[in-house]
């Protein structure tokens, strides 16, 4: 092999990282024109069993949170017909309890993977797998882009033009549950929704239409896992809260925009 | 005239509450019908009905592969999105000329296109919506309040603007307001709507102080026709 083991491990999580970060940002700018970017945070949260589970029996991590993604999903879904209340009471009762059962069974030592992720020992074959669920993303939700965006607008008016808002809201939350699920292996159960909602919030700053607001969401997700991986190499401190801290740093710089 | 719709029996309910009770209207080619009535009357319930968007009993039946244009009260969702003019506009499909057509017929330059819906005035934005629901040349157009106050620009009213692409197009309107200054200057056909029907029929001919005063409760005062 003609580069070292570590420099190769290196470019694997990078890429992954790139790809995950890119697809977020993207689906962010869907999700926060929607206000529904914070719903990554309870789905997040309730991925932590899932997660424990993957830990303990040596399995892909967003194997195991897949499962409880698409739980989420039914929740919300179930929820959001029944009663205005859906996103708070979701919120209160799935963070604390994904928490909580995950570590009944958790051991502490893999606590910090499973709350803030663990890109570092992404394997070849993980890496193929994510780039093919991160260009999949990225189709389904350029398809799904301006149908989501006038839904957001507002139903009814998508509703006058015949468009089928149910279909087209499966499809969104689909993509919302496999981009939780590759969330948390970058940036665990804890940071999902910020690696979500921050890029796409700072895009929000500086955009002045769609194709902005769109693409400086995709692009801020990649560069923030960029760099975030990057310091990990360099400062060995954990590659999840450097990347959302990066994200961070890209948000205040875009209210600096916004102002001006 | 033909008619472009007709509705018998219309009964509607929203969790077990009733709505609308027993309505029937008719509505002909290129009349102007307003549905007026108090709020909480079920005015806007009974757009959405028409529109397809609630469950109800009894007919509604529109003439065939008619054409239906949609202008909401308001987008209170729009702000949080960074989206300019023209890709509000594509969001329905429509051709860079279609649109340009449109927005010319309701009097705005091309380079309005590339505003932000978000930075529009209150009257450029329910002109905007006007020219949205103008696209793919819809045979009906749904009000649901249209602002009567603001000024949409050069001291025009949307009122105003309606008349003169109703003389270009002749579509039919379909219009709910609780302002009743509109029912006499702009409409042939008026319903009074609160929850029942109270009265319907050509404004002049219906709206007695006897009937408004049942349409909104007893306080409200009559207002003279020829004062508007």
């Amino acid at each position: 092999m003609l580069i070292s083991n570590g420099v190769e491990q290196f470019l694997l999580s990078l890429i992954a990282g790139i790809f995950i970060g890119g697809a977020a940002g993207y689906l962010g700018t869907l999700m926060l024109s929607k206000k529904m970017a914070l719903v990554a945070g309870p789905l997040g949260h309730l991925t932590l069993p899932g997660i424990a589970l993957a830990l303990l029996y040596g399995f892909d991590i967003s194997l195991g949170a897949f499962p409880f993604v698409i739980l989420g999903i039914i929740l919300i879904w179930l929820l959001e017909i029944r009663t205005k209340l859906a996103m708070e009471a979701l919120t209160a009762v799935v963070f604390a309890s994904g928490v909580a059962i995950a570590f009944l069974f958790l051991p502490i030592e893999q606590a910090e993977t499973a709350l803030v992720g663990d890109i570092s020992k992404v394997g070849f074959w993980d890496t193929l797998s994510v780039i093919f669920l991160c260009l999949l993303l990225f189709l389904i939700i350029k398809k799904i882009y301006s149908k989501i965006i006038l839904i957001n607008v507002s139903e009814d008016l998508a509703k006058s033009e015949g468009m089928e808002v149910k279909k087209y809201n499966l499809l969104y939350l689909g993509a919302i549950a496999i981009i939780v699920a590759l969330g948390v292996k970058m940036v665990g159960g804890l940071l999902t929704a910020a690696l979500v909602a921050i890029p796409a919030a700072a895009s929000r700053n500086l955009s002045k239409n769609l194709f902005q607001f769109s693409l400086f969401g995709l692009l801020l997700g990649a560069i923030s896992s960029f760099l975030g991986i990057l310091s990990f190499k360099i400062s060995g401190l954990p590659a999840g809260p450097l990347i959302i801290i990066v994200a961070a740093f890209f948000f205040l710089i875009s209210m600096i925009f916004k102002k001006s | 005239m033909p008619n472009i719709l007709r509705v018998k029996n219309l009964n509607v309910k929203l969790d077990g509450e009733e709505i609308i009770r027993n309505l029937s209207f008719e509505v002909k080619e290129g009349e102007i019908l307003t549905i007026l009535g108090p709020n909480g009357a079920g005015k806007t319930v009974l757009l959405k009905t028409l529109l397809g968007f609630l469950p109800h009993e009894g007919e509604i039946e529109w003439q065939k592969e008619v054409k239906i244009g949609y202008v909401p009260q308001r987008l209170p969702f729009i702000k949080d999105i960074p989206i300019s003019v023209e890709e509000f506009f594509k969001l329905k499909n429509s051709s860079r000329k279609e649109i340009k057509e449109i927005l010319n017929s309701v009097g705005f330059q091309e380079s309005f296109l590339g505003k932000k819906m978000g930075d529009l005035s209150s009257g450029q934005f329910q002109r905007v919506l006007v020219a949205w629901a103008l696209i793919g040349n819809p045979e009906v157009l749904l009000f649901d309040e249209p602002t009567t106050g603001i000024d949409i620009g050069g001291e025009e009213t949307v009122y105003g603007l309606l008349t003169k692409l109703k003389q270009k197009r002749n579509f039919t309107i379909l219009l709910v307001t609780h302002d009743l200054s509109v029912v006499y200057k702009f409409s042939n056909y008026v319903i009074c709507l609160n929850k029942s029907p109270i009265c319907q029929g050509l404004p002049r001919e219906i709206l007695t102080a006897k009937t408004l005063q049942k349409l909104y409760g007893e306080e409200v005062k009559f207002y003279e026709h020829h004062k508007y």
